[in-house]
């Protein structure tokens, strides 16, 4: 097992200083995500503008590659369209899923394809999928909310 | 490397060790395996393994119900574990064991069935160092019947906070239940000295001894305890069976758990009568197979001495303290001394993540816990999130501490926080 694979300079960049730390308002939902088997949390927020994601923030718990995961997340989300960070996000886990036999596509994936060596650790796969299944959630929400406004 | 620590213990741990023949596997990178998860799961000796083989290959069948040979050969083997596990816990009566499928289920079918008299006003007592197995259950039962949970809270040392305990127990107390050893903190609690003040207001104790029996001699008729449970998994024994032991007056007063065959009298359209104990508590074809097993384990133990294991636990907890204190940034979880100490031990390496730490560790080899261990609130008592956990048995060698120490000083040095 190559522990520099899994630990690379940049997952280790991001954990030291994660990007959109800290709680933002405003925000339409607020999301809270743990990982009961190790208790890893994320509490995260999301803005849309319409269909684009405008803001998300985050307070986190968590190791290394949780909370550098979910800083990476930020970014590769953050002022695109909902449809793409949804794209990118079945691209990153088709790379955790790929037991190492994926090659990631950074042009999609930019510092998430650090996150590469995650997939032959098989038990740390959750840890990088904590933030995305927080943003999803909320995301979602958000989404059905607007609907829910406009139809009414 | 070898220690220059001094380090004594009454087993043979080389033929010991021969017995278990995974703990000679080479892990990924050539290391050895060094395992130090214990608490969460024992390995196990040859010949457990090899008894639940012989029954499958030659004894098998359905017990009780099957009134062929091979259902009384089976019969005789899980009944014959019943016997094994009654005499090693020092049971009066072999009907007071019950096996369930785990710990977690024997405190489930306890606070099922205790909590069948629950009602509101009624108080049960419970610690802020449980498991969440003794959380859960008791939560459940005061949220069905309108009793109020309350607990021990637990000193900054580690210890149970019995300063408020005549506040818990009172009259209105009907139940209290303890974990004997921490898994998390490792702390060995008082039970008998709590169990006679308990007994003093009326209530009835449980104690999960999931990680008490695995490690030092437990004798049932003189604890003070009115229920008890352990699990097979952590005795050297197999998945699958967990123990309830109960005084069997109390048990033969308690309602049914699960309902189905074998726990019945008479069934009819308009109502059933329940078996005595252990019976009533044994819905279904129960873990035949695993109680074998756990016959064999127990025998494998008493073999080489309960009290030999406690020593040694004892010594290994002794080096481990000593040799974990000279890690620069770690901060032990619980009691830093060996006194009363169980034989696990949780702590935190500043700057580094448990899970991190654990990551690190696996690829030398070692095999450590990491994160709340089931055990949440404690974590949060001591402001942690998570924890790692290293946890010894009779097989634990002082070479395996070193490379733990050894491991966590490589951890510190990768993620630059030396």
């Amino acid at each position: 097992m190559q522990l520099d694979s899994l630990y690379q300079e940049i997952i280790l960049d991001h954990y030291r200083a994660p990007h959109h730390a800290g709680l933002a308002d405003p925000y339409d939902v607020e999301v809270h995500h743990v990982n009961p088997s190790c208790g890893d949390e994320v509490t995260l927020r999301v803005e849309l503008d319409g269909e684009t994601v405008k803001g998300v923030t985050h307070d986190s718990v968590g190791c290394s590659i949780s909370q550098a995961a979910t800083s990476v997340m930020t970014d590769l989300v953050i002022g695109k369209p909902v449809s793409e960070g949804m794209a990118t996000y079945e691209k990153f886990l088709e790379l955790m899923q790929g037991r190492g036999n994926v090659e990631p596509d950074e042009e999609v994936l930019e510092d998430g394809v650090a996150f590469a060596g995650v997939a032959q650790f098989p038990a740390r796969v959750k840890c990088a999928l904590l933030g995305w299944s927080a943003w999803r959630d909320a995301t979602a929400q958000a989404l059905a909310a607007d609907q829910g406004v406009s139809n009414a | 490397m070898t220690s220059a620590r001094t380090f004594s213990s009454p087993l043979d741990l080389q033929s010991v060790r021969a017995d278990f023949p995974i703990l000679s596997r080479e892990l990924a990178g050539g290391f050895p395996l060094v395992y130090l998860d214990s608490a969460n799961s024992s390995q196990k000796p040859r010949q457990v393994v090899q008894a639940i083989e012989d029954h499958y290959l030659k004894h098998n069948a359905n017990v009780a119900r099957a009134m062929h040979q091979l259902g009384a050969e089976a019969t005789a083997a899980y009944e014959g574990g019943r016997d094994k596990v009654a005499a090693f816990i020092g049971a009066p009566n072999r009907d007071e064991i019950v096996f369930t499928k785990n710990a977690s289920e024997a405190l489930n079918l306890a606070a099922h069935t205790l909590g069948a008299s629950l009602k509101p006003g009624d108080v049960v007592v419970i610690s802020e160092m449980e498991h969440h197995s003794n959380i859960v259950p008791w939560q459940l039962a005061c949220e069905r019947t309108g009793a109020t949970l309350k607990w021990f809270g637990v000193t900054e040392d580690g210890r149970l906070d019995l300063s408020n305990i005549e506040e818990l127990l009172t009259e209105n107390t009907k139940v209290v239940s303890l974990t004997w050893v921490s898994n998390a903190l490792g702390t060995i609690n008082p039970i008998t000295e709590i169990a006679a003040k308990a007994h003093a207001v009326g209530a009835t104790v449980v104690v999960d001894a999931s990680q008490a029996v695995p490690q030092f001699p437990v004798d049932v008729s003189t604890l003070g305890a009115d229920l008890l449970v352990f699990t097979g998994h952590k005795v050297v024994g197999p998945t699958g069976i967990g123990v309830l032991w109960g005084r069997y007056e109390l048990l033969a007063g308690l309602p049914p758990f699960l309902g189905g065959g074998e726990m019945i009298e008479v069934v009819r359209m308009t109502g059933s009568t329940y078996a005595p104990p252990p019976a009533r508590f044994e819905a279904g074809t129960p873990p035949i197979a695993q109680a074998v097993g756990l016959g064999a384990a127990v025998d494998y133990l008493s073999g080489i001495g309960m009290d030999k294991i406690a020593a040694h636990e004892h010594a290994i907890v002794e080096y481990a303290l000593e040799g974990l204190k000279t890690v620069p940034g770690l901060k032990l979880l619980g009691p830093t001394d060996a006194k009363d100490h169980g034989g696990a031990i949780s702590f935190e390496l500043d700057g580094v993540h448990p899970h991190d730490v654990s990551t690190v560790l696996d690829t030398r080899g070692i095999a450590v816990r990491a994160g709340h261990h089931c055990a949440r609130p404690v974590h949060e008592r001591f402001g942690m999130q998570s924890s790692t956990r290293a946890s010894f048995y009779l097989y634990t060698t002082p070479e395996e501490i070193d490379a733990l120490v050894d491991g966590l000083g490589f951890v510190r040095k990768f993620f630059k926080v030396d």
